[in-house]
């Protein structure tokens, strides 16, 4: 087992993927007995993706519902097993860790999710919401546990006062400061954010962004920042991959990416997120809606949109390739000129 | 007269009484929408901007009630008009497009079965015209292949085309006033451009005004021509788009465009407004803001007045910020 250096990411995956299968119900089972046959449709909900972060790097993970960007974000928090491919953490694969370095990554990785009103126990009291899970693996000591609590709720921005009441009694914005409280509780290295802001008004969402950027830098964290608001992304992101339909399509530093995006989905998406000061003006159109993961199109998923697809397109998956130093892009465009 | 007011709303005010105690949800709205008009709502949850639509449309449920104010449609006082009346109007004069098209369109009828009867309560036509009524209006919002898909049924059909046909229903009897309460947020961007695409362009084929409620602003600056900013159930500035936008004079709506993500310096702390909104059973004395406000001072414990800065530039505050008057 190698210690990490610098240069090993905190997290990597590498040609990873989940698929989701229907199983058959009982009647189905019973009809495949005499030979029926059995509809198993899968859906590639994440197709093959590699992605590695950085010690103390901010990967904005952005993409349209159905693009699988949360299914990543939760096989990289462990909860839920990949299909395929491997990850690593610290250098260490996953198929390899003994039990003590498994839940040593467990800690390590920390989910926040976008509802805090369904991803809190509605029955428990904030204290113990938040001081479950360290007493459980005896991080700290029962009779320093309501200190604790009181500390890690001050540094969230929550008055220690309230330990003593339910979720229901906080606004949304509070509720999600309970939920980055209780990941935070497990002194985690590793945050990913599922769409932690998104179900928040827009002067709550600025506050609970400056927590994050300011949790940062006081608990050395990395984030995996997954958003379907490009704005949100753009902020706080040091890179930025792009989803479509379970693949990346692009990968960039944050500022080369907003500035000269590389593939067409990415360039169609930055057209049109309505910005304040652009004034008033006429949405350019991509045709067509986001197909189904069951039943993606073949070869590049995003060919039947696409203002520049080829017949090449249609038929051949475009592999993500570097374009540029540090960027990435998966078309075929680039394999012309 | 292009210039004349399609709808006229003066000191509404909508209470819900409660076991807790009156909800004040709209306190005192007014505002002018003109014909072909796109006028956007913007505000936080619970700013009373859904409220004031539903208000406008009589659909409010028990315990909500309109307490006071007018609300003038084509010179109608709509306010205490007959529940017949309302229903008369509703669909054929003033249509709405809600944020879920799940909930408004029924789950066991067929897509043909639901347009062909909003078209025959308003007219008197036979259902083979009526379904050719129904086609057009499909195709008209981009929906390919339009007889067949009269044939499905609202499940079969994705989010964006939900909202398509709950667009396609408002709009058939090509009525003068449509209010569309967040009709794009459950949507995903290129869907959401789509749609705004689609509205931008029937309003301005048909002389349509528009009432646009949202909490976003973005999506005002690209295709509003008004705006009206809500907070605690009050209008608190309204003004044309460009100068709401680029020059605001209450502390609310200054606060609220600063704190836009991509208004501020990539990296660096983003502005924000301290506090949450107030609860509408705890609201502070005098202006509803003054707790989250800068530049409150004791004149702020009376409630502020709607003063009129220059124009239509109308602002509720005591202490407008300087630059924009």
């Amino acid at each position: 087992m190698t210690t990490a250096s610098a240069e090993t990411p905190i997290l990597e995956v590498r040609r990873i993927s989940k698929r989701f299968a229907r199983t058959p119900d009982f009647a189905e089972r019973l009809a495949g007995m005499f030979g029926a046959k059995f509809d198993a449709r899968v859906v590639h909900a994440v197709d093959d993706v590699s992605l590695a972060v950085k010690h103390g790097e901010v990967v904005g993970l952005v993409g349209e519902s159905g693009c699988g960007k949360s299914t990543l974000g939760r096989m990289v928090a462990g909860i839920i097993p990949k299909s395929d491919g491997e990850l690593y953490f610290e250098g260490a694969e996953s198929a390899m860790w003994n039990a003590a370095q498994a839940q040593a990554a467990q800690l390590a990785v920390q989910i926040i999710f976008q509802d805090p009103m369904s991803s809190l126990n509605p029955r428990k009291r904030v204290r113990d919401i938040i001081g479950e899970a360290p007493l459980v693996h005896g991080m700290v000591a029962r009779d320093a546990i309501a200190d604790y609590v009181s500390d890690l709720m001050l540094k969230v921005g929550l008055d220690p006062g309230y330990k003593r009441r339910y979720p229901h009694q906080f606004s949304g914005g509070q509720r999600q400061r309970i939920g980055i409280a209780r990941a935070l509780a497990v002194k985690p290295r590793f945050l990913v954010c599922d769409e932690a802001v998104a179900a928040l008004d827009v002067s709550i969402q600025a506050q609970v962004l400056n927590l994050f950027m300011d949790l940062k830098d006081a608990f050395n964290l990395t984030y995996l920042f997954i958003s379907h608001d490009l704005g949100v992304v753009r902020h706080l992101s040091d890179r930025v991959a792009i989803m479509y339909l379970g693949r990346i399509v692009e990968m960039a530093p944050t500022t080369e990416l907003y500035a000269t995006p590389n593939h067409p989905y990415t360039r169609a998406l930055l057209e049109e997120v309505p910005q304040v000061g652009t004034g008033k003006r006429i949405y350019s159109v991509v045709k067509g809606e986001i197909p189904s993961p069951l039943n993606p199109p073949p070869g590049c998923h995003f060919h039947p949109r696409c203002p520049h697809a080829m017949p090449k397109c249609a038929i051949e998956q475009p592999a993500l390739k570097q374009v540029a130093p540090g960027r990435f892009s998966a078309c075929h465009l680039n394999d012309q000129n | 007269m292009p210039d004349e007011a399609l709808l006229t709303v003066r000191d509404l005010r909508t209470h819900f009484e409660t076991r807790q105690g009156v909800v004040k949800a709209v306190d005192g709205v007014s505002l002018d929408v003109r014909r072909g008009e796109i006028l956007g709502l913007v505000g936080e949850s619970g700013s009373g901007k859904s409220i004031t639509g539903f208000s406008i449309l009589g659909l409010l449920d028990a315990p909500g009630r309109i307490v006071g104010g007018s609300i003038r449609f084509k010179g109608e006082e709509l306010v205490g008009a007959s529940p017949e009346r309302m229903r008369a109007l509703r669909g054929r004069e003033i249509a709405m497009v809600f944020q879920d098209p799940m909930m408004t369109l029924n789950p066991v009828l067929r897509i043909d079965t639901q347009i062909i009867e909003a078209i025959q309560v308003h007219e008197r036509i036979s259902t083979r015209a009526a379904r050719a009524r129904a086609s057009a209006a499909l195709q008209r919002v981009g929906i390919p292949s339009p007889d067949e898909r009269l044939q499905a049924y609202p499940h079969q059909f994705s989010g964006g085309m939900r909202q398509r046909v709950a667009i396609a229903i408002a709009l058939l009897h090509r009525p003068a006033l449509v209010i569309a309460d967040e009709p794009t947020t459950a949507l995903d961007v290129t869907i959401q451009a789509q749609i705004i695409f689609e509205m931008q362009k029937l309003c301005a084929e048909s002389g349509t005004a528009l009432i646009w409620i949202t909490h976003d602003l973005a999506v005002i600056d690209g295709m509003g021509d008004r705006v009206c900013v809500m907070y605690a159930g009050r209008i608190v500035e309204s003004g044309a788009v460009r100068d709401v936008i680029s020059s605001p004079a209450h502390p609310y709506a200054r606060g609220l465009i600063d704190s836009i993500p991509s208004r501020n310096e990539r990296g660096k702390r983003l502005s924000q407004i301290p506090g949450a909104p107030p609860t509408p059973f705890s609201l502070p004395q005098g202006c509803p803001f003054r707790p989250r406000c800068g530049r409150a001072d004791a004149a702020c414990l009376e409630v502020p007045q709607e003063t009129t800065l220059r124009g239509e530039r109308r602002v509720r505050c005591f202490h407008p910020l300087e630059e924009s008057v």
